[in-house]
């Protein structure tokens, strides 16, 4: 433990040297540049400087925070160090980038990156800049972090909201420009309604925000009514009724709310046109995955790295079956659906049976390495009289309800619907029962639960199948609906993408999922260059989480009490109060000595 | 004593016994009439053998950075693939202004132990990182928690160097020194082969006697013991632990210059099938068992290069190198399956689960 | 962010949905299976109507009534000074993106000749990145399916994105003119997805390249027998099977017909396997790196020392030259062979704008595809006195599936010839595919041989 508080300036010397790697880094993998294009706030800054910018301001502020000293000079001064320090490595990242062609290395080392370091001016007057800006983030940082909670917090708050609409500028736009009506003969009211959103449409247009971004002074008044709003938000005391008696004591808020809800689920894709539909199914799609792999992972505690292996089997079984190109079967897409059940949790128990007794680390490269067979034995030339190797098979049946054919993304939706409801309830049920505790007391100690009577082999063969199951009517209904099914698909990075969002969105939890897809399945369709560092972005937040929030966005309680048992011992299950805050710090595991 | 038989052998354990000997029986059957059918000629056998060699040297380097760590921590650093990819990434840009400035070839041995430098020093720059801030954090958390870390460890390193690099390939220049081989009968050697295999052996010798001979090397073995005890004895947990991660990078920077010689275009991905197959040798050897990831490598490179042909070419299976990799894995599979401790045996005390 | 920020975001999402589901349900977004209706409805009025006219300059009767659509999918109104949208469906991203990025700039600089507007209109140039791969390609065709603004879209990249975005586009009323998709099931007659008019494209198809590779093979090169190999992709995959079907017809036999992983790095299994058949000539239309380490280990693999080696157009690229070494010598590709004055005035274009050579091969294609699309728009839209453009979208797709003989980059393109099994309605290119071969530290390789018109 820290015998002597380190020195201010060692500290926001640190802060600097790493806050300014991290910037140059971004910079020079190329993030900067692709984000450099949107404009947060028209004409002051883009996406691309937020981007470097905010690690010297986030290094700078928790190089702040851990400063014992009282005196807010020196406070303000060691920030603004920081904040130096942080920006002169970009500087001297510029400056190097003049002299030598950095690019022939750093393919990113463009010229879009200089011009947004210097902030579109000159050499001289462009570092200086860089260098003030630098400065001015660490002081603002240090400034921010004296304040009082309360402020503190609102700004936050405040600007990461600013941020946020800038950054959807044109999601925004096209869901209020879709409010507006067209046609002609209408009643009355809707024509009054109409113009008002009209207004609203080409107020949020025009003077809201600008052709890229926000408008400076919109920037500012929404700055300010949302940092107020939080502010005097937060001086209302809690009572104790709101909290979680909301779901006790008042039954019919709650049904209200409810059935609000469902209301807008199922009337979302009528209302947000097809391309919405599109995204909404791939989260869907990801769901229903994410729903099956936490039962593996977040309630047995078996990591399972392969997991696209049975989403391939549940695919191409319906391929095999349903397509007329193979020429062996012709069934419908319902017929073939129980098959494809079948098949799936044949082959979790076909997975489950030889890593029955590995330990965890094994159990993952083995699952890796299963879900690696099942892709190249789909597109082997081996398998190609059967599976259609490199070619996939296509003219999948699609579902058929009554005489409509589902096929297209609206009406997809529903089917997705209809799956992820049943398999969620069915994972919910599982998770209070029997087997659910079976898996939990596996996942905490094997020996110990082994000696409670609790048989290891059905229990992990049956967390296994179930888990095969989700993933393979996933993999049933994404072949119905790309009508289609082609070996690429069906890689590791899809595994990737289902385990990731289930360990962000919380692992074991199932609200958590649907949060997880949400984020992970949205974001990258709705910011496209986001989609380019998208895996980058998910290596990033799992080490991050892991080390500061491993039991997810939306924690399944049991895991977040396990995960910080420290905190259950000194507040029980308390929601975060002022208190926890000031020791958040002490309290994150960070000492190496326990090691 | 059959009735304690029956007690403990479960149905569970002859369905998987079950799976293991029908793979066994594949693989002999295959390799009969693979080599009944004579369709290959000795040479051809010698010449795949050999590249199998060179290849396992490599697997070797790589397999030190898996079998030190898990030693030391009991866990699978995920990334250490990247750790390998990193080093032969960065070095190639060097490779490339050394060979258009022509002292590549008018200086092949400085500029060799140059290029191998500057990869062993980034590779180890990325392990120690690695440890610093993604692992040493988590030493006490639950196991699922720093397995995870390392995944997205791996993808985030992955796509940093994709970033910083771009996502094309760059080329190895070879210097003419190394461009030829050498004939002795049926047996044919590449020159760049002989490197390999020869670096690799002197890279395993070093290693092998920091591990054995030095005093970082006990410590490191004592700590790979029981970290508590060897703490109280008075060694840095902290620093030895640092320095198997530094030791595990720098082979693996090595491997890559090695692999480089051998195959000389790397890509940002180049790193992850590479990994899973020392990680598989390093299983097959024994795991925490430096002579026994050697072994275990060897292997691995001798029946990725000889097993398509030799076990599925007889069975009539068309384009059997398309599934090279799938018999990567069928082997760890295997081995998990019927001896899971490795060839040599673990070195570890009995791990919990 | 803590929950009250998250509670007030989500409230005003749940807002606009409430408020938008609020709405008659004559929203135009979400019809997809009925024609959409036209952009703007303008007023009608009672005065007798006459048919369109072709040119609307110089009204020498009363002026003419507004233009009434009788086109059977629907017409794009573009009132004075609004743009002419025309999207691009193209792999922009990921480890294919030279692919759509040369294309993408190809149709840059025919922008730039034809001065940047169609018809005193404005041309609106974005779109979508198709990922080449199906499901990338059904969100990106989506997303422009649900834009009624657009007219034309120049794409897909790839066949595997073409096969399920084309059909969403074609039901939203567009005209998709692709410059690289070869697979011969997009158009070949009787095909399930086979969407001409709606699709056309200037690539060649694989039935050619392939069979006049085997061509070459036998009767040039007199080889009796070859290998192929292929990587896994859609691409390399039909084209070896095309070569391999007109190989064994001309009376060639094929020893072995491999595959090998596209990331792979050592080859010896797959080369030994081929050399146990020892053939004359070994085809592997497959990309880089892996197509560079065949070239290099071939020659190391004992019995395919003096086999000859030939790619297709995946190995037409400066890569090659450095990935395969001094061993590149003698190492025959395929691709299209494009030549003349107007090429190399536009190469010159590419140079000067984008500071580098063509990174891929199809920019003169996507050219040729956007300038048909502009010549069909030509010809069929309607200009009322005023300015506005109408542009009927049936009589497009006819006119794009109708071109016959326009001089472009890539030769003289026929878009509705059938020439058996070559080339079929929608298929508009014939231009020659020459035969390269590479000298070792050269590049480009040096053409050797053209299959002539």
């Amino acid at each position: 433990m820290k015998t002597k508080p380190p020195s201010p300036w060692k500290q926001a010397i640190q802060a600097g040297l790493i806050g300014g790697a991290i910037a140059v880094l971004l910079s020079l993998v190329g993030m900067v540049a692709a984000f450099g294009e949107r404009f947060i706030v028209s004409g002051w800054f883009t996406m691309g400087q937020v981007l470097f910018l905010a690690p010297i301001l986030l290094l700078s502020y928790r190089g702040v925070r851990r400063i014992v000293e009282r005196s807010s000079w020196i406070i303000l001064l060691s920030g603004m160090l920081s904040g130096l320090i942080g920006s002169a490595f970009l500087a001297a990242l510029f400056l190097i980038g003049q002299l030598i062609n950095l690019r022939a290395m750093f393919v990113n080392a463009s010229p879009q990156l200089y011009e947004l370091l210097t902030f579109g001016k000159d050499v001289i007057p462009g570092i200086l800049t860089l260098l003030v800006v630098g400065m001015a983030m660490g002081g603002f940082a240090a400034g921010v972090s004296i304040l009082p909670t309360r402020l503190r917090s609102a700004i936050i708050q405040a600007l990461l909201l600013v941020v946020l609409v800038g950054l959807l500028r044109d999601l925004i736009s096209t869901v209020i420009a879709q409010w507006v009506v067209k046609g002609k003969v209408f009643p009355a009211w809707v024509q009054w309604a109409n113009s008002v959103i009209l207004f609203l449409s080409d107020f949020t247009k025009r003077q809201v925000f600008a052709a890229s971004g926000l408008r400076p002074q919109s920037a500012i008044v929404l700055f300010a009514l949302i940092g107020g709003w939080m502010y005097w938000g937060a001086t209302k005391p809690r009572p104790a009724a709101q909290s979680g008696a909301l779901n006790k004591r008042q039954p019919y808020k709650r049904i209200l709310m409810f059935s609000g809800v469902v209301i807008i689920i199922l009337l979302l894709p009528l209302v947000l046109g097809i391309f919405f539909a599109e995204i909404l199914d791939n989260v869907g799609l990801y769901i229903l995955m994410g729903l099956g792999l936490n039962i593996v992972v977040g309630f047995a505690g078996l990591l399972d790295l392969g997991y696209v292996a049975f989403y391939a089997i549940g695919a191409y079984t319906m391929g095999v079956l349903t397509s007329p190109e193979l020429g062996f079967y012709n069934m419908s897409y319902w017929q073939a659906l129980p098959i494809a059940m079948v098949a799936s949790i044949l082959a979790g128990l076909l997975l489950g049976l030889p890593v029955l007794k590995m330990r965890g680390d094994y159990l993952a490269i083995v699952t890796l390495g299963f879900g690696e067979i099942v892709r190249l034995l789909a597109l082997s030339d081996w398998l190609r009289p059967w599976l259609g190797g490199t070619q996939g098979i296509q003219r999948i049946a699609q579902p058929r309800i009554g005489g409509m054919v589902l096929n297209t993304q609206q009406e997809l939706y529903y089917l997705f619907l209809v799956g992820i409801a049943i398999v969620a309830f069915i994972a919910w049920r599982l998770k209070d029962s029997r087997v659910g505790r079976a898996w939990m007391a596996l996942r905490e100690d094997e020996d110990v639960a082994k000696a409670m009577g609790i048989n290891h082999v059905t229990t992990k063969l049956l967390a296994f199948a179930t888990g095969a199951l989700f993933s393979g009517i996933a993999g049933t209904i994404f072949a119905a609906k790309l009508q289609s099914v082609y070996p690429h698909s069906m890689n590791f990075l899809v595994s990737i993408n289902v385990l990731s969002l289930i360990i962000i969105g919380g692992m074991g939890s199932i609200p958590g999922v649907f949060v997880g897809a949400l984020a992970l399945v949205a974001a990258p369709d709705l910011l496209r260059e986001f989609a380019e560092y998208r895996y980058l972005a998910y290596g990033a937040v799992l080490v991050a989480m892991m080390l500061t929030r491993p039991e997810g966005l939306w924690p399944e309680e049991r895991r977040r009490l396990e995960l910080h048992e420290e905190k259950e011992l000194l507040f029980a299950k308390e929601p975060a109060g002022p208190i926890e805050e000031e020791f958040k710090e002490e309290l994150t595991p960070t000492s190496s000595a326990s090691g | 004593m059959l009735r304690t038989w029956r007690q403990r052998i479960e149905l569970t354990d002859i369905l998987v016994w079950g799976i293991g000997i029908s793979i066994g029986v594949v693989v002999i059957v295959g390799t009969i009439a693979t080599l009944k059918s004579g369709k290959y000629s000795t040479a051809t056998w010698l010449d795949l053998g050999i590249k199998g060699l060179a290849l396992g040297g490599v697997y070797a380097l790589i397999a030190m950075g898996y079998t030190l760590v898990y030693g030391i921590l009991r866990m699978i650093n995920f990334a250490h693939s990247e750790v390998f990819m990193s080093g032969p990434f960065t070095a190639v840009f060097l490779a490339n202004a050394l060979a258009r400035s022509g002292f590549l070839n008018k200086q092949p041995v400085v500029s060799l132990i140059l290029l191998l430098a500057l990869s062993m020093g980034v590779s180890m720059t990325i392990a120690l990182l690695l440890e610093r801030i993604a692992y040493r954090p988590l030493r006490a958390a639950p196991r699922l928690v720093p397995l995870i870390t390392a995944i997205g460890a791996s993808f985030f390193l992955q796509y940093t160097f994709r970033g910083l690099y771009g996502s094309g390939f760059q080329t190895y220049p070879i210097p003419t020194i190394l461009q030829g081989n050498i004939t002795f009968g049926q047996i044919r050697l590449f020159n760049t082969q002989i490197v390999a295999i020869l670096g690799a052996l002197a890279m395993m010798l070093i290693l092998y006697g920091i591990v054995q001979w030095t005093k970082i090397g006990k410590a490191m073995r004592a700590v790979s013991e029981d970290k508590e005890v060897a703490a109280l004895m008075g060694i840095d947990v902290d620093r030895i632990i640092a320095v198997t991660f530094a030791l595990g990078g720098a082979s693996a920077g090595a491997a890559g210059i090695l692999y480089a010689l051998l195959f000389p275009v790397v890509n940002f991905f180049m790193g992850f099938i590479p990994g899973i197959k020392a990680f598989t040798a390093a299983v097959l050897g024994g795991i925490g068992n430096v002579a026994g990831a050697f072994l275990g490598a060897i292997i691995i490179g001798l029946i990725e290069s000889v097993g398509p042909l030799l076990f599925l070419d007889g069975l009539g299976v068309p384009t059997p190198s398309q599934l090279k990799d799938a018999i990567a894995f069928t082997i760890l599979v295997f081995i998990l399956i019927f001896r899971p401790t490795g060839i040599l045996g673990e070195r570890l005390a009995q791990a919990k689960a | 962010m803590s929950k009250k920020a998250f509670a007030l975001l989500s409230l005003l999402v749940a807002a606009s949905m409430i408020l938008a589901a609020c709405q008659p349900a004559a929203t135009p977004t979400a019809e997809e299976t009925a024609p959409p209706p036209p952009e703007e409805t303008e007023v009608m009025t009672e005065e007798p109507t006459e048919p369109p006219v072709e040119e609307t300059l110089m009204p020498t009767e009363p002026p003419p009534a507004a233009f009434e659509c009788t086109d059977e999918i629907g017409c794009v109104d573009i009132a004075p000074g609004e743009p002419v949208h025309i999207a691009y469906l193209l792999v922009v991203a990921g480890p294919n993106e030279s692919l759509g990025v040369d294309s993408r700039n190809g149709i840059e600089i025919a922008i730039e000749d034809v001065g940047g507007e169609i018809l005193g209109h404005p041309i609106q140039f974005d779109g979508e990145d198709g990922g080449c791969g199906a499901e990338t390609g059904q969100a990106a065709g989506t997303k422009l399916s649900a834009d009624p603004s657009i007219v034309a879209v120049v794409g897909t990249s790839c066949s595997s994105e073409a096969r399920v975005a084309v059909p969403l586009m074609a039901d939203a009323g567009f005209v998709v003119v692709s410059p690289s998709n070869t697979a011969p099931d997009l158009t070949a007659p009787g095909s399930e997805n086979n969407y001409v008019p709606a699709y056309a494209r200037t690539a060649h198809n694989d039935n050619l390249q392939g069979r006049i590779a085997a061509e070459y093979a036998f009767n040039e090169l007199g080889v009796t027998t070859a290998a192929t190999i292929h990587d896994g992709s859609l691409y390399a995959d039909q084209l070896q099977q095309v070569f391999a079907a007109r190989f064994q017809e001309l009376g060639g036999t094929i020893t072995a017909q491999e595959a090998v992983d596209p990331n792979q790095t050592d080859m010896s299994a797959v080369l030994t396997s081929i050399a146990a058949g020892t053939p004359e000539l070994i085809y592997f239309p497959i990309f880089l790196p892996a197509g560079g380490f065949i070239v290099r280990q071939a020659k190391q693999t004992p019995g395919l020392e003096e086999t000859i080696l030939m790619g297709a157009d995946g190995l037409f690229s400066p890569d090659v030259t450095e990935a395969a070494g001094d061993d590149v010598e003698g190492f025959k590709v395929s691709s299209p062979a494009i030549a003349g004055d107007a090429y190399a005035a536009f190469l010159e274009k590419y140079k000067a704008k984008f500071g580098t050579d063509p990174i891929s091969i199809f920019h003169a294609h996507a050219y040729d595809a956007f300038m048909i699309i502009v010549n069909a728009i030509e010809s069929v839209a309607v200009q009322d006195e005023d300015g506005t453009l109408h542009i009927p979208r049936q009589a497009l797709r006819d006119a794009v599936t109708n071109t016959t003989g326009y001089q472009g980059l890539i030769g003289s393109l026929t878009c509705n010839e059938t020439i058996e099994p070559i080339k079929y309605p929608g298929d508009c290119s014939a231009s020659g595919i020459g035969v390269y071969e590479y000298h070792a530290g050269e590049y480009p390789p040096e053409l050797i041989w053209t299959s002539g018109e």
